[in-house]
């Protein structure tokens, strides 16, 4: 299982990461390793099995739909980093 | 009075032989002696815990009703959130973060009137077997300083074993709580899934994550599940049914209880003195009346494998909300928008937790997702086919904890993989939901303490607490001299 530094690159960027050339080294050798580990799981036969996201049974669960008191706004805010008349503030995004 | 136990904590409050002050500034003393040394706490609440302890003493002067574990000093992993109170997850991504709300764990022992002693060290984010990651601290084993705890809830573990608090809560995701109770020496119990709220608790695998009781006995273990567990509205995944006492549950009759031992846990790369003592615990059980016999999970080898392709898929999705924008640390140099998440995420977070979410986003990505993601769920169908089929036969099984004693530091840290083998025992447990004790059943050579994991069917935690009870009588327990 060979993963080059290319796909580190690419899977970190999907991730937000930004890596130096020694840390995307490391991290390749570390995933190749890894899943090259997770590759044991082809020793199984899974045709046909269902695959489980929950280890009990589950539904959706609904609640009835009305208003409830919510978190104060200020509260929620004060850990913010950065936050402006009520709400965060962020590097501009649109011109 | 730090080595008393929550119930004789609880019992002697009740019966005013102690009071609520007086045990807090206990184990405040105890913290101050051995904190140095030990480094379990993230943060340490003095002045607030004696306030509290104050409120509880003055509730029973008046002759209020009191909660049922009125006055017992305890602290909580730091994943899990509390009111205007620090909650790091031992990140540098949160080194600064005090949540707006009590999780729903914490918001229960506060109505129980326990008394918050402060916030314990873990590896960040959860993710590790050593506590080796976290930002801020290396707890050490209060066995022998120069060991790891074990993790993630290494701070929870070596907190409750060098009597710096009655109890802990911590989480548990693939051995987070039963790993470092069996390394530390402590009573530690991963609950079903969905039994109690992870309301309030930082996500790291969603499907996985459970919190449970770190203690220095299995009524102590009993008495908190007591307390935290139950139907949440505000956790989709909890589970709504009524659950009886488990502390009345402690009968001590394990007579005509079939155990299971599955052979797959007690080969190799088991140590000699964990195979002894558990084989020693096994014919303790048989003079009680209980049976064993060994039996097999073939599937037990793909347990841990399926389990890093899941817990590192969830948790990458979980983990981008670490962005600079919401809590927490924000980079300070950045070019725009996409450029202050990355170099936040790149900054904020440590190597373990970076390792985790690039390969849970791997896992997921487009072309490896069915390979990968889908392949390892599949696994863990089959694997929790396993179990049920055991369980038709036992009532419970039994392995070992872990494979090995506590190791050194150091000794796993340059290769994930080594590490990762530390949870070889417990993962198991997590993809099928069920419920595990781990208690102390023994030492090594070193003095060490061994670990046995009782596992339970699905919501059968009264089976195994009880269980776990009737071997603690037959065991003389050593505390770590510190």
């Amino acid at each position: 299982m060979k993963i080059s530094k290319e796909e580190v690159l690419h899977v970190a960027n999907l991730a937000r990461l930004k890596l130096s050339d020694t840390e995307a080294e490391a991290l390749a050798k570390d995933m190749e390793s890894i899943i090259g580990f997770a590759n044991k799981l082809n020793e199984l036969d899974t045709d046909g099995v269902v695959p489980t996201a929950h280890a009990i049974p589950m539904s959706n669960a609904f609640r009835e739909d009305v208003v409830k008191p919510s978190y104060d706004r200020d509260a929620m805010i004060k850990n913010a980093p950065s936050a402006d008349e009520g709400g965060y503030t962020v590097p501009k995004v649109v011109e | 009075m730090h080595t008393f136990k929550a119930h004789e904590i609880r019992d002697k409050i009740k019966s005013k032989e102690l009071s609520s002050q007086e045990i807090t500034k206990a184990f405040l003393d105890r913290i101050d002696a051995v904190e140095d040394k030990v480094e379990s706490y993230v943060t340490v609440l003095a002045d607030e815990a004696m306030k509290a302890a104050k409120a509880v003493d003055e509730k029973i002067a008046a002759g209020e009703e009191v909660g049922a574990l009125a006055g017992v000093p305890m602290a909580l992993k730091d994943n899990l959130c509390t009111k205007d109170v620090l909650t790091t997850c031992s990140s540098k991504m949160l080194y600064n973060f005090r949540p707006p709300y009590d999780a729903t764990v914490a918001q229960k022992l506060k109505k129980a009137d326990t008394v918050l002693l402060g916030k314990v060290n873990m590896d960040e984010f959860a993710m590790g077997s050593s506590t080796e990651n976290s930002y801020f601290k290396k707890t050490k084993n209060p066995y022998d300083i120069s060991k790891v705890p074990g993790g993630s809830s290494g701070g929870s573990a070596a907190c409750v074993s060098a009597d710096e608090a009655a109890f802990t809560l911590g989480s548990d995701t693939g051995g987070s709580i039963r790993q470092p109770a069996a390394l530390c020496g402590c009573v530690g119990m991963k609950p079903t899934y969905g039994t109690v709220s992870r309301f309030g608790l930082v996500a790291f695998a969603s499907s996985l994550d459970q919190i449970g009781p770190l203690t220095k006995d299995v009524r102590d273990c009993a008495l908190v599940y007591d307390q935290i567990v139950g139907y949440d509205p505000m956790d989709s995944t909890s589970v709504n049914r009524e659950y009886a006492s488990f502390e009345d549950a402690l009968t001590g009759d394990v007579a005509g209880l079939k155990i299971g031992v599955p052979a797959e846990y007690m080969g190799e790369g088991i140590s000699a003195p964990v195979q002894k003592a558990v084989m020693a615990a096994l014919e303790s059980f048989k003079g009680l009346g209980a049976d064993y016999s060994e039996m097999h999970l073939p599937l037990n080898e793909y347990a841990l494998p399926a389990y890093y392709m899941i817990s590192s898929a969830e948790a990458s999705s979980n983990l981008a909300r670490f962005d600079g924008v919401k809590y927490g640390f924000r980079a300070e140099k950045f070019d725009d928008l996409v450029d202050l998440y990355a170099q936040t995420r790149s900054e904020g977070f440590g190597a373990e937790v970076k390792r985790r979410i690039m390969i849970g986003t791997y896992a997921l990505s487009s072309g490896y997702y069915d390979a990968y993601y889908k392949k390892a769920q599949q696994v863990r169908t089959m694997i929790m086919q396993d179990f049920d089929k055991a369980f038709e036969t036992y009532d419970v099984l039994v392995t070992p904890a872990t494979p090995t004693t506590a190791f050194g530091f150091g000794e796993k840290t340059d290769d994930p993989l080594q590490m990762y083998m530390a949870d070889i025992c417990t993962v198991s447990v997590n993809i099928a939901g069920l419920p595990a004790v781990v208690l102390p059943c023994g030492y090594d050579e070193n003095g060490l303490p061994i670990g046995l994991q009782i596992i339970g069917k699905p919501f059968g935690e009264a089976a195994i607490l009880n269980a776990a009870y009737a071997l603690e009588k037959t065991i003389s327990k050593v505390k770590p001299a510190l």
